[in-house]
């Protein structure tokens, strides 16, 4: 069964790399609904977040496919329930309309909404939330004339995740030695490093 | 860690901390030379020039080849790496010359070879403004490489360099690609000395070898009742031969070999039951489907291999050795996974698995061989009519080189029938297109091999098609007097297309009869040795003929226009569905 899957993708920062990794889904014809980059926890690392509506099988033998690019040092993959997510939306609406027809304390109130911008002729709310409850904005606003709108891709903690830092050092070391051989990893398969 | 310092030439070794100003192109040279590159395939061209001028001053320490099309380099490269076992270098210009490199980066990058291309590129400042013989061809190349990186300034190159090679070599093997544009060729900057990349940070080429799945694998091999080992190229790239010869000797496993793993193991040892998949042998292909253990040793499960997947092997538990984690469960479901170098894990399993005799089980390969025998094999190699077969030549073939010589194949009918019939005795003996299928392959694949093997035979084994796909390279081995047989089976067809029609197209035969030039008198304007046959009385003497010419010599042999290779297990059929007629 298709459902949402939000990958996570440790790299290096390197040019090119956003093409190797979407090809890989272009190539299997597969959609990618919404991609972030952006630093990471550990120095010089980047994260991509990729969201996906694919079999787990499918996302599975993606992630596979991902780990095996040169400058990928992992690859997660989780469904929605194992993240916290938002993304953040932007308004653009005409500053008179709503100063007139909108009690604005409700729209911050009710919609986490903040003003970032207010001027004369216009006034760019802004909110950040699961897709909902920035589309709820959207349609509350949508009668007073939207001028623009926009929204982010989607950023994702997982839940489960004990960072990256550890299983970093772990990844340095050249050759495994019998330590790693022997790691606690070792009976969780599912969770195990595979690179 | 140990590093390995090398001092630019004609430069006195240098102590540590000093530096020697020379241009980027003296820099990839030198970096070839501390990797042990002795031969280069290539073809020059605008933006190229820088490194093939610095090229001039290295000739005794590099080798170049100069072929007669990118294409042709580049199979070379292959060539030389797979009897070799080392890494092929290409050379290549920008634009068209980068793009004539695909089909091989496709093909290296499918079968897995070791391989790093050097392409010019326009100067930086010109990237992006759609200058003379420019071409993204990073992007180009993304899908079809292991890695690549393009090089703007000078001071990149020896790290990067350092960087490909260990990336093209190791792990599982692939091409890299590295485009460096002119002004970093020219560029002069200070060089400290070439160290080799032992380590990349994203980048672990061997997984982490779990000993439990090893245990696991033993346990489920010395419960198993009909056990079956399929190997592929994997052995041969692991440089595995001996320790995967030890590991089946030791329970007497029955193995079969895919196209590409053809040559890890000899043709008469009594373990090689024969070849898998769509044109594989009777007994490995429906036995697959009744063995109660799948081993699978560094293959890959292409579907030229399994038929159709949701019938493969269902009732096998199936234990996969390979180093490549996304081949683990891409195409079939495995029960044992066993991640790693075949050359460690396979010595680890041998020695936790138990002596067996598999006697009857073993017979059972030995009864469908019989059956194959009698009804296709005994009619392919001693044909009742005037017309030669393909399988005949390569039996005869086999009887004057013994099994020693180097066999390279382009692609088709002829391809299936020498991988089939031809003997081994040697591993790196068997050199093809088998991912890619790409036609053309075989004749300049030849000549690299010969580089790579100087000291062996090598046969191209060519079809009248796919021979003309690349036959320029009839002069490469004009004027560099490459010793390589060619031996082109004509059967003035577009074979192996013309049996699918045949097959499942009611005989419908389009586009397939094709014509071919004399190609006696060709190969004597590119002054190569050539005769041509079409009876069987001839046929001895002329590959023997062949064999014994002093450099390299063509021969046609002329077989039958619509013989088909069987068995053959129809696409979309389960591999017990092979059909032996």
């Amino acid at each position: 069964m298709k459902q949402e899957f939000t990958i996570t993708v440790y790299t290096e920062n390197q040019i090119g790399l956003l093409n190797r990794i979407a090809i890989i889904f272009s190539r299997r014809k597969i959609n990618i609904e919404s991609l972030n980059t952006s630093p990471s926890e550990s120095e010089g690392i980047h994260r991509f977040t990729i969201v996906i509506n694919e079999t787990e099988d499918v996302v599975r033998k993606l992630c596979r496919q991902i780990e095996k690019q040169v400058e990928v040092l992992k690859a997660y993959y989780n469904t929605e329930d194992e993240i916290v997510w938002q993304e953040l939306a932007m308004y653009k609406v005409s500053t008179e309309a709503i100063a007139e027809k909108v009690k604005v304390e409700r729209l911050l109130r009710e919609y986490g909404a903040r003003a970032v911008v207010i001027r004369k002729d216009y006034t760019v709310f802004e909110t950040s939330g699961h897709r909902e409850e920035t589309d709820r904005l959207v349609k509350f606003l949508e009668p007073y004339g939207l001028i623009e709108f926009v929204r982010s891709a989607r950023v994702a903690i997982i839940k489960s995740s004990h960072g990256f830092h550890e299983k970093l050092k772990e990844f340095e070391q050249t050759e495994p030695g019998e330590e790693v051989i022997e790691n606690v990893y070792l009976s969780k398969q599912a969770e195990v490093f595979t690179m | 860690m140990e590093t390995i310092l090398t001092a630019p030439k004609n430069i006195a070794a240098s102590t540590p901390g000093n530096t020697t100003n020379i241009s980027g192109s003296q820099a990839v040279l030198e970096a070839f030379i501390a990797e042990g590159i002795d031969t280069i395939f290539g073809y020059p061209g605008g933006a190229i020039m820088p490194i093939y001028d610095a090229l001039y001053d290295y000739n005794k320490e590099l080798t170049h080849i100069l072929v007669r099309h990118e294409q042709g380099a580049i199979h070379a490269a292959q060539g030389y790496a797979r009897s070799s076992g080392r890494t092929g270098v290409v050379f290549a210009t920008s634009g068209p010359g980068a793009t004539n490199l695909v089909t091989g980066l496709a093909d290296a990058m499918i079968d897995s070879t070791p391989l790093v291309c050097v392409t010019g590129q326009v100067f930086a400042h010109l990237l992006g403004t759609d200058a003379f013989q420019e071409v993204d061809v990073i992007n180009i190349t993304t899908p079809i490489t292991k890695w690549n990186y393009q090089v703007t300034d000078a001071t990149e190159i020896p790290h990067v360099l350092a960087k490909a090679f260990y990336i093209a070599r190791t792990g599982r093997p692939g091409p890299v690609l590295i485009d460096i544009t002119k002004n970093a060729q020219l560029q002069k900057f200070d060089y400290e000395g070439y160290k080799k990349c032992e380590h990349i940070r994203s980048y672990r080429p061997k997984p982490i070898i779990r000993k439990e799945f090893i245990e696991k694998a033993a346990q489920l091999i010395n419960e198993a009742k009909k056990p079956f080992v399929l190997f592929g190229q994997g052995v041969i790239l692991g440089k595995a031969e001996n320790e995967f010869k030890a590991f089946i000797e030791k329970a007497n496993l029955p193995a079969a070999w895919t196209l590409l793993g053809l040559s890890a193991l000899p043709t008469d040892h009594p373990l090689n039951v024969g070849m898998l998949g769509m044109h594989g042998n009777y007994g490995p292909n429906v036995l697959t489907n009744e063995c109660d253990v799948l081993i699978a040793v560094g293959m890959r499960f292409d579907d030229r291999v399994t038929g159709r997947l949701d019938k493969y092997a269902k009732q096998a538990k199936v234990i996969h050795l390979d180093i490549d984690p996304a081949e683990i469960d891409k195409n079939v479901q495995t029960t044992v996974a066993v991640w790693g170098d075949c050359k460690e894990t396979l010595p680890m399993l041998t020695k936790l698995i138990q002596p067996n005799q598999n006697k009857v089980w073993i017979d059972k390969f030995s009864e469908f061989a019989q059956k194959e025998y009698d009804v296709v094999i005994h009619e392919e190699l001693n044909p009742r009519t005037d017309i030669m077969t393909m399988g005949e030549v390569i039996k005869t073939l086999n009887e004057l080189t013994n099994g020693n010589a180097i066999i390279v194949t382009d692609v088709g009918q002829h391809q299936m029938v020498a991988c089939r019939y031809a003997k081994f005795n040697q591993s790196k003996s068997n050199i093809t297109s088998g991912g890619a299928g790409t036609m053309g392959f075989g004749l300049p694949a030849a000549i690299g091999a010969k580089y790579g093997a100087p000291n062996r035979t090598v046969v191209a084994i060519t079809g009248d098609g796919g021979f003309q796909m690349t036959l320029q390279e009839l002069g490469t081995i004009m004027q560099f007097n490459v010793d390589v047989k060619i031996l082109i089976l004509n059967n003035r067809f577009l074979g192996m297309v013309r049996q699918w029609q045949q097959l499942f197209n009611d005989k419908r035969y389009s586009f397939v009869d094709i014509t071919s030039p004399d190609f006696v008198q060709l190969a004597k304007a590119y002054h190569i040795e050539a005769n041509s046959i079409d009876k069987r009385k001839d046929l001895k003497n002329a590959l023997q003929t062949m064999l014994n010419h002093n450099g390299s010599y063509l021969l046609e042999v002329m077989v039958g226009k619509e013989n088909n290779v069987f068995p053959m297990v129809p696409q979309g059929c389960s591999v017990a569905e092979i059909r032996l007629q």
